[in-house]
């Protein structure tokens, strides 16, 4: 029984893993792939990166791209504003009336399907410009908006779960040393929950980043932001530049998420090292 | 008589149907170190926060030197308050935690520097002053909330539960180091806590609570040798409280009898009551001699089987069985190493006092 438990745990592990990251794996060999058909590999000229000098070229992919970087980073700071706001009202301010509306309103929009929100959006955008000629055709604007709506409702809980148990002692000292409600606000209360909103700007900026169904319905023709892209290019039949395309913004995203774990861990370090110094 | 420097006047607090402060006028002295002590839930800790402003009074009114606190915010009273958590600012060094509050007012950078250094030099933090919260122990922090709190230099400093998250070699000294920066500086204070040693040797004055009100003010001494009510002899201290009847009441003493002792309890003043009315007797347990001879006198004694001894060094604490039936505790002073001193289990013992040690009440 306990040598079959010593095989057991590190195969499970093994499957798990290999769930897990096998096609991102067969991915990324495939973006350096020669042939033009994604699922045979060219051993004769490959490893190759015409691929990825390929994507380079290509101005839709280019502009798509620039126009995500765009809106992601535009709908992370508004919702993280948003979302704080939202946070605080919730949990700071007791029971006002319509904390129980407010509060279902900002989660609703993590469990409604998002096609449900992409159409409604759209039927909103289509009647405003009818009824007050804003916002004016659809573009960059719409799109903004939409994803606010949903990456709002994420930094809300973000911020509301690190106000639950954020010390309410600390606003009262500040206060009681003089200190007036904004004052506590931006010097006390801010700089606390600075990783929660920081985490919140991230996911908001993640989830417009690769938003396909809901940017569907409130782009207009001159506006496709690169999941659209990418979706649309599939259609036609996987090319290999998507793979290279992938590859690249799956490097980001690791180089990212690696350099914020060894800021994480100096940071432990050093802290570490500073209780050491204090209690010689 | 000088006017008293903070008046707590007929100030009531209630949250919906419960009564959290009922009722309660205090006046207390510029300079005094005044102690509120009461159990968990007594209101202490809401009377403190309506000092600082945290909470509005229900009814009644706040002054502290003559002004009328009613309408100004926390921030702008002349009060400053060091939590029970001391609620520092995690993300600022000892030097930024004590200079936020000076910061909040119209100083010049020079003279903020000048009396952050002074403060810290009082509460020899001097080293200290770059370091974070989380790389002090927790008697450094202590400090710093205090000097923190201090460097505004507030009319009146509130503290709740100064010591309590501090180990007890450490509170002993703290208590001290806390009386003589209290001397130095002449703050008046206010005390909150639920440990009445720390009452008694912080305090000039102490206030017991129960259940929203003041229950008794006096001084340590008064509020330990002369407990105004039944709850507040058996709140401070340990006491064996006994009930009786009055059988006599003359001006200058009184007799009570209780049914668990043998003989009557003489006590050398009168207190105006009807024979025959029931009253309370509560004698402490060190004022309590032990002896292995009958007494003399006819009053004031008892006799017992010893059912429990706690050595604690200094001291040993008896538990005698009365001939009643009657638990009751009496310490005694370990003044030799004579072993005819020390009294051994199941030995047959006599009890008595004397007739200025016990304390009666009615109701």
């Amino acid at each position: 029984m306990i040598r079959h438990r010593r095989y057991f745990v590190p195969t499970m592990l093994a499957f798990g893993f290999a769930f897990l990251y096998v096609p991102i794996l067969s991915m990324i060999v495939y973006s350096f792939n020669n042939s033009r058909l994604v699922t045979v590999w060219d051993s004769a000229h490959s490893p190759t990166l015409k691929w990825y000098v390929l994507l380079f070229q290509n101005t839709q992919i280019m502009s798509a791209a620039r126009l995500s970087l765009g809106i992601a980073t535009l709908n992370a700071c508004i919702s993280v504003v948003l979302g704080t706001l939202a946070g605080l009202a919730l949990v700071r301010f007791g029971r006002f009336k319509g904390r129980t509306l407010l509060g279902a309103m900002t989660a609703a929009p993590l469990v409604m399907p998002e096609i449900i929100t992409g159409l409604s959006m759209l039927m909103l955008f289509v009647a405003m410009e009818r009824l007050i000629g804003w916002p004016a055709g659809r573009g960059i604007t719409t799109i903004t908006i939409a994803h606010v709506t949903f990456s709002m409702a994420y930094v809300t809980v973000i911020i509301q779960s690190r106000l639950a148990n954020f010390d309410e002692s600390l606003e009262e000292a500040a206060m009681d040393l003089g200190a007036r409600p904004h004052i506590v606000f931006f010097r006390v209360t801010l700089p606390l929950i600075m990783p929660a909103i920081i985490s919140g700007w991230l996911l908001s900026f993640t989830l417009s980043w690769d938003d396909v169904v809901i940017s569907q319905f409130a782009a207009g023709p001159s506006s496709t932001t690169l999941p659209m892209v990418i979706f649309s290019k599939v259609r036609l039949g996987v090319s290999p530049d998507v793979n290279a395309l992938a590859t690249l913004m799956v490097l980001i995203v690791a180089s990212g998420v690696v350099a914020s774990a060894f800021w994480v861990r100096a940071s432990e370090r050093r802290r570490a090292r500073e209780m050491q110094l204090a209690n010689p | 008589m000088t006017t008293p420097y903070v008046r707590i006047d007929h100030v009531s607090k209630r949250y919906g149907d419960t009564v959290a402060v009922n009722n309660v006028s205090l006046d207390i002295n510029k300079g005094e170190i005044f102690c509120l002590l009461g159990g968990s839930g007594c209101g202490k800790t809401t009377l403190l926060r309506m000092l600082a402003g945290f909470e509005t009074p229900s009814s009644g009114a706040l002054y502290i030197d003559g002004q009328n606190l009613a309408d100004i915010p926390p921030y702008e009273r002349p009060v400053n308050m060091m939590f029970q958590s001391y609620a520092l600012f995690p993300h600022m060094s000892v030097e930024a935690n004590i200079s936020f509050g000076l910061e909040q007012e119209r100083i010049t950078r020079p003279e903020i520097k000048r009396r952050v250094a002074e403060i810290l030099d009082i509460v020899k933090l001097g080293d200290y002053a770059k370091r974070k919260p989380h790389q002090l122990s927790g008697g450094q922090r202590q400090r710093v909330a205090l000097a923190r709190a201090l460097v505004k230099r507030p009319k009146l400093l509130l503290l709740d539960e100064p010591l309590g998250a501090l180990d007890r070699k450490l509170r002993e000294h703290t208590q001290f180091e806390l009386i003589s920066i209290q001397e130095k500086l002449g703050v008046t204070f206010v005390v909150v806590t639920h440990d009445q040693e720390e009452a008694m040797t912080l305090a000039s004055r102490v206030g017991v609570m129960n259940r929203g009100e003041i229950v008794q003010v006096g001084t340590p001494r008064d509020i330990y040798e002369f407990p105004a009510t039944r709850f507040v002899a058996d709140f401070i201290g340990s006491v064996n409280l006994f009930d009786g009847k009055l059988s006599e009441d003359e001006p200058e003493f009184v007799r009570v009898g209780c049914p668990q002792l043998p003989a009557p309890v003489y006590i050398d003043h009168g207190m105006s009551a009807p024979p025959g009315a029931d009253c309370w007797v509560a004698i402490r347990p060190e004022k309590i001699e032990l002896g292995r001879t009958a007494p003399a006198g006819p009053d004031n004694w008892a006799h017992g089987v010893v059912q429990g001894i706690a050595y604690l060094g200094d001291m040993s604490v008896y538990l005698i069985r009365l001939d009643s039936g009657r638990e009751v505790r009496v310490t005694q002073a370990n003044r030799t190493r004579k072993p005819e001193e020390q009294f051994k289990w199941d030995e047959s013992v006599y009890l008595c006092w004397d007739a200025g040690s016990p304390v009666v009440g009615m109701g």
